[in-house]
């Protein structure tokens, strides 16, 4: 190895080693991130660093608790289970990706995926479908066919 | 007054059951006299609309004489209530709304009744189902949900007052916007029943109930965003989507109807999809339904929802109802509704419009899933969970995204074949500018690899240049051609092009209002705030703004008392700006609502909320929102009802064909 890729190789660890504390001590940006992943439980049915209610009951001391939490240096997994443990599955404004929640997050692309496969069967079905030509389909039409031909491709064609 | 309400409302019920039964009768049983019982029951079904209107009226003038010993009035309005409010009582509240549902469709029957000589046989059918869907309201509003219940006991003093998130000048526009959108999709679902009903032959069906689609669709649009310009100007959180159900029940329907609207033009240039289409708008219908059951059975929690009641099961039968006579009439006529072409190839207009359908549909099905997702996980896991704002926007964004890449493809696209070489010629420019601007971005400091946001973000501004340039070089084209045969100038032709294909051009110009929302929601993004107290002389930043408080102080009316600020807004040291955000406490409900000050431009909105006063220092406590390209998302909407009424408009003159040899640009998408 050169030492010039010694070097880049060196780096490179350097830097991955490095990740996981990118970003560790800003701790407003995880307050930020974990409020927007819960609701408030009052009933306004708001994300909880959303929730604006002059005097609500909970909000100001759920966003209290979460910032104790992120001082204390919880992990955010940490973090959401408690706030579970105290006010319900209700507080995530999301479904977690266990168990059967796991189906909330599957379907729609479940029904994408499926979506396009049955857009192209048809497509596919479609081209297959055989043309009911006449017999002499390739004889010259006149009068009311020729109109017909004409208003279609007009129709068509919007010229 | 109740009594006159009442009697109304159950003679509108008689006339309305006459107008379905005898015109039904006249239907099915063609003889002697059939004619003048169905001319009996289209004059019935007129009367009924002048019964609806005067119990609504009723209703008003109720509101306005304080009328308090009917029970909805004494719920939903107070003395003090400014007149115009007083006038948006009608719908605020479940009887009156359901009164309002029930005069808007028999005003569309009224319409629809007095152009009868369009297509008699047609326009009756259609008149029938109308009455049917009549009957049902009425029996709702005679007998589980009456506006003119009257109060036990003593009379009231004074009423218990609007809602104060009511009281606000849109929220007298936004409710009757929505509603003609809801109830509208009424008429194009009658006419599509009515020619599955009676095999009604060629396709001017179709061209009748694309005019009614468009129109209700136009109304559904201006409803959904007022709704949300009314959220982000009343709510106070700073947004204007939160994907509550209430919203997403607006939201269907608008999905399948512009799936319908797309997929229509299959059915009329080439004779395909006949199926598809009598089933979106069928679902459309359902749909709208399906959104007053939601909101009115309190199935799922919403802000807006009305209290839970009786009338959940009314709809559900009604639905099954609905269902059933759709699924009876189809299996039974279905024959009728063979395809006349078959596809020709993947890259062809008929395909675009296949997967246009399927992601609007995909969509509309996401958030149908998340919506009921909650009531799901109740019955299989016994716990309720939340679906919100990061499981909709996590899965819709994506689906959004292919749809612009598609509005970019579609118009380019030719019916029955496109040749790859004129997708290249024709794209080649456009992408270019879009990947210009991407990288243009970049460099002006967006950083998509940082979150997956600004990624989005990013993909939705590119995506968005992309289909501003087609939609521009397809207006250019045009307007090259007719300017080569006129020696117009190329705006002038331009402006000529698109009176010759209204439909064509209008549906381009609301493709356009519909990137520059894009742009608009791509702006949240980088949504910033901040909360500060602010005492006399204190100072806060955000952004490149300084707000000073210069002062803070109370008022006083007899409906409401408020708290408000006096905010200097500073940018670059010189003052551009005062604002004055307001806390308001009413009376009569007892409850408290944020009127917001916003400086909104272009670049961004300056969003302004009096919190409240901190109770131990006096001071008021004001929180900052600072939210790019919102104006964008308003403007959009704006040009999108100008597209959607240009396509409105009948095409100003024939287009004459030119021969082909005299034609110097390569032919694209043409059509719709």
């Amino acid at each position: 190895m050169s030492s010039r890729a010694s070097l880049i190789f060196k780096s490179a660890l350097l830097l991955l080693a490095l990740y996981p504390l990118l970003g560790a001590g800003d701790e407003a940006a995880r307050v930020n991130d974990l409020g927007h992943r819960m609701m408030c439980v009052c009933g306004c049915n708001q994300i909880l660093l959303e929730c604006n209610h002059v005097g609500c009951a909970y909000s100001e001391r759920m966003r209290s608790e979460l910032i104790a939490a992120v001082d204390r240096g919880d992990n955010d997994n940490l973090v959401l289970q408690a706030f579970i443990q105290k006010y319900g599955t209700t507080v995530l404004a999301a479904p977690t990706k266990t168990g059967f929640n796991r189906v909330a997050w599957i379907t729609p692309y479940l029904a994408l995926g499926l979506g396009i496969l049955l857009v192209m069967f048809i497509v596919r079905a479609w081209r297959k479908r055989p043309l009911v030509l006449p017999a002499d389909a390739v004889a010259p039409v006149y009068g009311v066919e020729l109109d017909h031909f004409r208003e279609q491709a007009r129709k068509e064609t919007e010229v | 007054m109740s009594q006159i309400g009442s009697f109304a409302l159950l003679l509108a019920l008689a006339l309305s059951a006459y107008s379905f039964l005898a015109g039904a009768l006249a239907l099915f049983n063609q003889g002697y006299g059939s004619e003048r019982l169905g001319e009996t029951a289209r004059r019935a079904g007129i009367a009924a609309f002048a019964i609806v209107l005067l119990a609504a009226v009723v209703l008003v003038v109720a509101a306005f004489q304080n009328d308090f010993s009917i029970a909805y009035i004494f719920h939903h309005s107070n003395r003090d209530l400014p007149a115009p409010y007083k006038f948006a009582t009608l719908w605020s509240g479940q009887e009156g709304s359901l009164l309002f549902w029930s005069l808007l469709l028999s005003a569309y029957g009224l319409v629809l009744r007095l152009r009868y000589k369009t297509d008699v046989r047609l326009f009756a059918y259609a008149s029938v189902i109308i009455a049917a869907v009549q009957v049902f309201f009425l029996l709702v509003l005679n007998f589980a949900a009456n506006p003119f219940g009257v109060m036990q006991g003593s009379l009231p003093a004074d009423g218990t007052g609007l809602n104060p998130l009511l009281q606000y000048p849109e929220m007298v526009i936004h409710p009757p916007m929505l509603y003609l959108g809801y109830v509208g999709f009424t008429v194009p679902f009658a006419f599509a029943l009515a020619a599955l009903i009676m095999r009604y032959p060629g396709e001017k069906w179709i061209h009748i109930t694309r005019r009614w689609t468009m129109v209700t669709w136009g109304f559904l649009t201006c409803g959904i965003f007022l709704g949300a310009h009314w959220a982000y100007s009343v709510l106070g959180w700073g947004g204007y989507w939160g994907w509550d159900p209430v919203e997403n029940a607006s939201l269907m329907p608008w999905l399948t109807g512009t799936a319908f609207l797309h997929s229509v033009m299959m059915q009329e240039k080439r004779g395909m999809l006949k199926t598809w289409n009598m089933w979106l708008i069928f679902s459309t219908f359902m749909l709208s339904i399906f959104g007053t059951f939601l909101t009115r059975s309190g199935v799922v929690s919403s802000v807006h929802a009305f209290a839970q009641s009786s009338i959940g099961d009314w709809f559900v039968v009604f639905l099954a109802l609905i269902a059933a006579t759709c699924v009876f009439f189809y299996v039974k006529n279905r024959s009728h509704l063979r395809s006349e072409h078959k596809l020709e190839s993947l890259v062809s207009r008929e395909s675009s419009f296949l997967f246009n359908n399927l992601l609007l549909l995909v969509a509309c099905f996401t958030v149908l899933w998340g919506t009921l997702f909650p009531v799901l996980s109740e019955w299989v896991q016994g716990t309720k969970v939340t679906v919100g704002p990061p499981f909709f926007n996590r899965v819709n964004i994506p689906v959004a995204l292919l749809l612009l890449l598609l509005t970019a493809i579609g118009p380019l696209l030719a019916w029955r074949r496109t040749s790859i070489e004129s997708l290249k010629r024709n794209f080649l420019w456009p992408t270019v500018i879009a990947l210009g601007a991407g990288i243009l971005l970049v460099a002006l400091g967006m950083r998509p690899w940082k979150e997956a946001s600004y990624f989005y973000s990013l993909m939705t501004i590119m995506l968005s240049v992309l289909v501003a340039m087609t939609v521009i070089s397809e207006f250019v084209r045009g307007g090259r051609v007719i300017s080569g045969h006129s020696g117009q100038n190329l705006f002038a032709s331009m402006v000529q092009l698109a009176r010759r294909n209204t439909r064509r051009y209008g549906g381009y110009i609301v493709h356009f209002g519909v990137i520059v929302i894009m742009i608009g929601f791509a702006g949240s993004a980088f949504n910033q705030d901040k909360e500060k107290e602010l005492g006399y002389g204190d100072k806060m930043t955000v952004g490149a703004y300084t707000l000073v408080c210069r002062s803070y102080t109370q008022d006083y009316n007899p409906n409401y008392q408020s708290e408000w600020a006096i905010i200097d807004v500073f940018k670059g040291g010189k003052q551009i700006a005062t604002l004055n955000p307001e806390r308001r406490f009413y009376f009569a409900s007892q409850q408290t609502s944020t009127i917001v000050a916003n400086r909104s431009t272009m670049r961004e909105d300056l969003y302004l909320v009096y919190e409240g006063l901190n109770q131990d220092t006096g001071r008021p406590i004001i929180r900052v929102h600072l939210n790019p390209l919102v104006m964008w998302i308003w403007v959009g909407v704006w040009i999108m009802i100008f597209g959607t009424a240009l396509a409105l408009v009948p095409n100003m003159a024939p287009v004459r064909v030119p021969a082909p040899a005299r034609m110097h640009v390569e032919p694209v998408g043409a059509g719709d």
